[in-house]
């Protein structure tokens, strides 16, 4: 199986407070991996580290990404190597159009793929196509990026991005948090079918409810900045079932 | 972040992309000025006698301010020389035939140029120096559909051939809304100017096309004096466009020009401007030093005059288009992206003076500053005694693009009448890094991240501006962000 991404004993810490303490994980092409855990346990680090944030120092280990040093390149360069990273908090982007915007970034991706630049025609019918797949309202695209979207609706425009990017490792932090269950389905629909053979998931989750939809290769749980355990979808159920102390508890123990 | 600062220090100190200049013989005075060069100007230009009047007036006056150095204005947030009004010359003509035919004949690295910056074939000639309507230096030398507009009554034409052959509009109405003793840089325009345009639309005409002049400096040495009026008669409606370019020279060159509107009643005039002079280098040497009084009067109910601009050019700007509201239920709107970088300074804003009854005025101005400049704000909203229920709503912001530029807003308010209305909002932002993060993360590049965010900041203005020159508008910005990467 092609491994996608390799973390390996990664440390990584904020204004010099240590917050990841050592996380190894292994992504393969395909795959679709949860990390759940408490609020403030790592989980928006990592994704922060992986995506390249200059706010979180990296102090040791190493992450892979298709067999390359990740860590070494800069952020944009990650990106159009195919890391994406659908924010917990969505940036708004004041007076910048969401298709300018869209055009700029999926053309940087596809010439760095030496595919030819969309035009501006092309560009709409891929981005009618996308929006239709996660059901997002195609009057936002005509609002400047993220300005004045409800909470649900800049989670549904991070997925949509990521539809456009077509990233093969596709990172979603808590996209579930401050979605109503018809969101939260039509979400999940539209990244079921974003699953490929060729991409891999990484699904950041504080709730299990998620999981229901979009149904896991993998859980991992973080606590206190490491992977504390690893497991099934049968993990997440138990951990809906036992709550976070449980972990956290047997961890002291 | 190490890279935004450094990224945005190149960004900085990027080059002037109009910095060329075109070999075409002219007919220059020597420099200095006394009244026998206003003489000489005159005759060049075949003034009537009340134009030569009007000059030795204007030119007396400036000679009062300029002997008394408490005269010369000092008020603005702007630092440079004094300036030798003796090491200038006043009038410098190309010579009787333009360099080419056509565009064919020129220089394809500056076709390359004008399509990097998306102008009108029209202007591209223009600027390359074929024959057609344009002030260089102080001459205009033609107008393009001058057929076509005459046909609707309307003129359009440069100043010389309006006193030439519609000298009583003109006198009517030059120096009615600035007048010679307006400011120190208005009078010596009134005494020196060369050229310019000049517009009148007739009563009821829509001006079924954009008019647009182009300004540029070409000559080394030379001062640009130019003057343009606009006369919109009863329920007109005009969209006037200026741009102006300068080349590349180590000296400082001076541009005193002065811009006069009149609109009558339920008349509408829209003056865009795309200033890009020649800001100096990096070090401050050169740049155009640029003195300009644009001013329009709302004098008939229901009109509306509307100045948008997009500044980001000349070493010092110093320029505030202003609207009188005389007129009852008139409208005067300001829109201004200014953009410095280098040692350029910029102190620009407007004054809107309400003197009719419910007269509105909207004054946006966004002010980006990077590398080493200055960019202010300067504004000034003047509600007369008798000037019940006006209107203003102003919003100044400025971003920084970098750690070494200033921002500095100076809002003025003086409110006669208490049915006034009056809001003012002001921001100072930084590019921010989370917007910066967001957008690379999207492979967005640093500097492509960079335009679209500063461009994403002027947006509701440069939506202000015609289509076309919208588009030439967010080129040059790019072009002016660009940075020596890339
Ligand atoms: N930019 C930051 N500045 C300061 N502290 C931070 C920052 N980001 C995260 N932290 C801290 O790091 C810890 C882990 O946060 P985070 O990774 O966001 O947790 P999670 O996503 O699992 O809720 C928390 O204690 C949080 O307060
Ligand atoms: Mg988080």
């Amino acid at each position: 199986m092609k491994s996608i991404l390799e973390i390996r004993g990664l440390k990584a810490s904020v204004e010099d407070m240590p917050i990841l303490r050592g996380i190894d994980l292994t992504v393969n092409a395909g795959e679709v991996h949860a990390i759940m855990g408490p609020n403030g346990s790592g989980k928006s680090t990592l994704a922060s580290v992986l995506a390249g944030n200059e706010d979180y120092e990296v102090d040791g280990g190493t992450v892979e990404y298709l067999g390359k040093d990740l860590l070494e390149m800069d952020v944009d360069e990650r990106a159009r190597e195919g890391v994406f990273l659908a924010f917990q908090y969505p940036i708004e982007l004041p007076g910048v159009s969401t298709m300018n915007f869209l055009k700029q970034a999926v053309n940087s991706v596809r010439e760095h793929r030496g595919q030819k630049p969309l035009g501006a025609a092309e560009l709409l019918r891929l981005a009618k196509e996308k929006a239709a797949l996660i059901e997002l309202d195609t009057r936002l695209k005509q609002r400047s990026v993220n300005q004045g979207f409800s909470g649900g609706e800049k989670k549904r425009n991070e997925i949509f991005q990521l539809a456009m990017l077509e990233p093969t490792l596709a990172i979603l932090d808590e996209t579930d948090s401050g979605l109503d269950i018809d969101a939260l389905r039509s979400v999940a629909n539209g990244v079921n079918l974003l699953r490929t053979q060729e991409r891999g998931f990484l699904i950041i989750t504080h709730y299990q409810r998620l999981l229901n939809y979009i149904v896991p290769d993998f859980v991992h749980v973080i606590a206190g900045g490491r992977i504390v355990r690893s497991g099934d979808k049968e993990l997440a159920l138990e951990l809906e079932k036992r709550g976070y102390d449980w972990v956290q508890e047997e961890l002291a123990a | 972040m190490n890279t935004d600062t450094q990224y945005l220090h190149e960004v900085a100190e990027s080059d002037y992309e109009h910095g060329w200049s075109t070999d075409i013989v002219s007919d220059t005075i020597p420099k200095g000025l006394n009244e026998d060069v206003i003489r000489l100007i005159s005759s060049k230009k075949n003034d009537p006698d009340w134009m030569l009047e009007n000059r030795l007036r204007a030119f007396r006056h400036w000679e009062k301010l300029a002997a008394d150095t408490d005269k010369y204005p000092r008020w603005a947030h702007l630092q440079y020389p004094e300036i030798n009004f003796d090491e200038i010359s006043y009038y410098s003509a190309p010579g009787s035939k333009p360099r080419y035919e056509s565009l064919d004949e020129v220089d394809p690295e500056l076709i390359k140029t004008f399509e990097a910056l998306g102008i009108p074939l029209e202007e591209q000639k223009v600027l390359a120096g074929v024959a057609v309507d344009a002030v260089i230096d102080s001459v205009s030398v033609a107008t393009t559909f001058k057929e076509e507009l005459a046909k609707l009554g309307i003129i359009f034409c440069s100043f010389t051939e309006a006193i030439e052959n519609h000298g009583d509009l003109v006198r009517k109405h030059m120096g009615s809304v600035v007048p010679h003793t307006d400011n120190f840089y208005a009078a010596l325009n009134a005494a020196v100017f060369s050229d310019g345009s000049f517009c009148y639309i007739p009563p009821g005409v829509r001006c079924p096309m954009e008019l647009s002049t182009y300004f540029r400096i070409n000559q080394a040495g030379t001062g640009q004096f130019e003057r343009t009026l606009i006369v919109a008669e009863e329920g007109s409606y005009v969209s006037y466009l200026e741009g102006c370019t300068a080349p590349r020279r180590d000296e400082h060159q001076l541009h005193a020009a002065v811009v006069e509107i009149i609109a009558h009643k339920d008349a509408e005039v829209k003056y865009s401007t795309i200033q890009n002079w020649y800001p100096g280098d990096n070090e401050g040497k050169g740049g155009v030093f640029n003195f300009v009084t644009k001013r329009g009067i709302c004098e008939g109910t229901g009109s509306k005059i509307s100045w948008t601009q997009l500044e980001t050019g000349s070493a010092i700007t110093w320029k505030y288009p202003s609207v009188i509201l005389k007129g009852d239920h008139s409208i005067g709107e300001f829109y201004s992206v200014a953009f410095t970088k280098g040692r350029q300074q910029a102190d620009t804003g407007t004054k809107m003076l309400h003197i009719g009854r419910n007269t509105s005025s909207s004054i946006i101005s966004k002010g980006i500053s990077a590398g080493r400049s200055n960019n202010s704000y300067r504004g000034l909203v003047r509600i007369n005694k008798g000037a019940e229920n006006a209107r203003n709503f102003t919003q100044c912001d400025s971003m920084l693009l970098g750690d070494r530029c200033g921002a500095h807003t100076f809002p003025y308010l003086e409110i006669q009448n208490p049915t006034a209305q009056v809001e003012h909002e002001a921001t100072t932002s930084k590019v921010g890094e989370d917007q910066m993060f967001y957008c690379q993360q999207r492979g967005i590049s640093e500097q492509d991240a960079i335009k679209l965010l500063v461009s994403g900041f002027c947006q509701e203005i440069l939506a202000k501006l015609p289509m076309e020159f919208a588009v030439e508008a967010r080129k040059l910005l790019a072009i002016e962000l660009e940075g020596s990467v890339g």
